[in-house]
């Protein structure tokens, strides 16, 4: 009871002194899994979208090994990226090991089969009820997985949101491509470590504590601008979106 | 006058060797301007038959043939509406038949005042009424201007008012210059009876009466020589 009063306590007051160190951490913890996320989204929304609405051989296989990349420990992704990365590895050229650049790679390839089976599963119970409406007025199957990933774009924002939330919180990659270099490659997961490995543990608990406030406060900012933008389209106006898109 | 549709021995089977014989062995041919009501109880094939027709679901054993480039629209028993407005909805699907954005919003306009939306035109389209959400996907059909409309049950979930005024539509529909042909399936015998001007009877996949509206109404007639149909006209087999 004692670490956790002392642990609320420290995080009071690192966020009140605004401890530089701690602002920095954040920071990057922010800009790597948001980075990551994007990325991840750019390939995984578009690639969940097609293999929703697209019919091939050899399909279902592909959507087995994409759920069972879901399990993947984030430490064996930082083993591949770092194997990728080093020196002697097919990537090793790029000179991004221990870097922020290898963080948000590690980072984007543990949440891209996330992101990818998620959107596959939101656009393929759009497209089983919908689908052939879309068919019908002519729309082929890369049209079809725009529209419908379009229409289901709240459930996809919550898609990646959950991928930001995997991201934020993953410590075995970041560790082992980036490093937890003071001031460089130190993000909030791996300095909870770190802390908690000196035997610091309010500190690492503090650290906790404010990576957890930081994700609720990105979400909530999330769902009310969802709750915003869902307001508006039930409204009586022509939704602004829909106007820039078409 | 040449067929629009012909079917020969045309079957479908969903599922592979174990799964469902939705169609088996139906030929028929239907011609330009023909009103068409397809009947049956649930599950008879009616969907089927006109997904096959519509294109959307090939047939598994014969042969169906229509004209290439065929202008055909369908509208469902629950039209999809995208999150867009109401004139977008429109739009879209003369935007996904290749004509540019800004003229299918005129058009889409244009079909909305046909039946008697477009105040609503800016207007979310999933804030709609049920009915005004049939009579937007009727506008989106008539927007496309096609010679084929095939209607699946369309106002199946409706209130009678709205029933009504979407009755109305097809009718309109079918009695605008050029001679829209419409296939519909209902369960609305007093619908078919208004509407259509041929009736196909199917049950369990197979057709078994196709007649003029008058002769399937006729009771002693199909008593007679259609006793299945006869006995689903009074009620018998739901």
């Amino acid at each position: 009871m004692t670490t956790f009063a002392d642990s609320a306590f420290t995080a009071l007051a690192l966020i009140t002194e605004l401890n530089s160190s701690l602002v920095a951490i954040v920071g990057r913890s922010l800009g790597v899994s948001t980075l990551a996320t994007l990325l991840a989204g750019a390939v995984g929304l578009v690639l969940g979208a097609w293999l929703a609405v697209a019919r091939f051989a050899g399909r279902g296989a592909l959507l087995t090994l994409l759920n069972t990349f879901l399990a993947v420990p984030s430490v064996v992704v930082g083993l591949v990226v770092y194997l990728l990365l080093s020196r002697s590895g097919p990537l090793g050229a790029l000179g991004w090991l221990f870097s922020f650049k290898a963080m948000v790679l590690a980072q984007a390839l543990l949440v891209l089969p996330v992101v990818t089976a998620l959107t596959r599963q939101v656009v393929e119970d759009a497209q089983a009820l919908h689908g052939e409406q879309l068919q019908s007025l002519g729309a082929g199957t890369g049209l079809r997985s725009v529209l419908l990933a379009w229409d289901e774009r709240y459930a996809l924002l919550t898609v990646m949101i959950a991928a930001f939330g995997r991201a934020i919180s993953e410590v075995g990659a970041v560790m082992i491509v980036g490093g937890n270099i003071e001031g460089f490659t130190r993000v909030m997961t791996t300095a909870i470590a770190l802390e908690t490995s000196k035997g610091d543990l309010p500190l690492a608990l503090a650290l906790g504590l404010i990576l957890l406030g930081v994700v609720l406060l990105l979400n909530a900012l999330i769902a009310g601008l969802k709750r915003w933008r869902q307001g508006l389209e039930a409204g009586s106006v022509t939704p602004a979106l829909s106007g820039a898109v078409f | 006058m040449s067929d629009l549709f012909a079917l020969t021995d045309v079957g479908v089977r969903f599922g592979g060797t174990r799964g469902v014989q939705a169609l088996a062995a139906v030929s028929l041919t239907i011609q330009p301007g023909e009103r068409v009501a397809l009947v049956g109880a649930n599950g008879c094939g009616k969907s089927t038959l006109l997904r096959v027709l519509h294109g959307l679901v090939p047939p598994s054993q014969g042969q169906l043939t229509s004209p290439p480039l065929l202008a055909q629209a369908m509208l469902f028993q629950k039209p999809y509406l995208m999150r867009l407005s109401v004139q977008a909805n429109v739009a879209l699907g003369l935007w996904l038949r290749g004509t540019p954005w800004a003229q299918a919003k005129a058009q889409a306009l244009q079909a909305l005042a046909r039946v008697g939306l477009a105040a609503l035109a800016p207007r979310a389209a999933r804030t709609l009424s049920g009915g005004q959400q049939q009579r937007l996907a009727m506008a989106r059909a008539w927007a496309l201007a096609p010679q084929v409309l095939l209607l699946d049950e369309p106002t199946a979930s409706l209130d009678p008012h709205a029933k009504r005024e979407v009755e109305a539509l097809m009718h309109e529909f079918a009695q605008q210059p050029g001679a829209v042909t419409l296939i519909f399936a209902s369960h609305n015998l007093g619908q078919v009876k208004r509407l259509a001007s041929r009736v196909i009877y199917l049950e369990q996949g197979r057709l078994l009466a196709d007649l003029p509206v008058h002769d399937f109404f006729n009771g002693s007639l199909l008593q007679t020589q259609y006793p299945q149909a006869h006995l689903f006209v009074k009620g018998e087999t739901l």
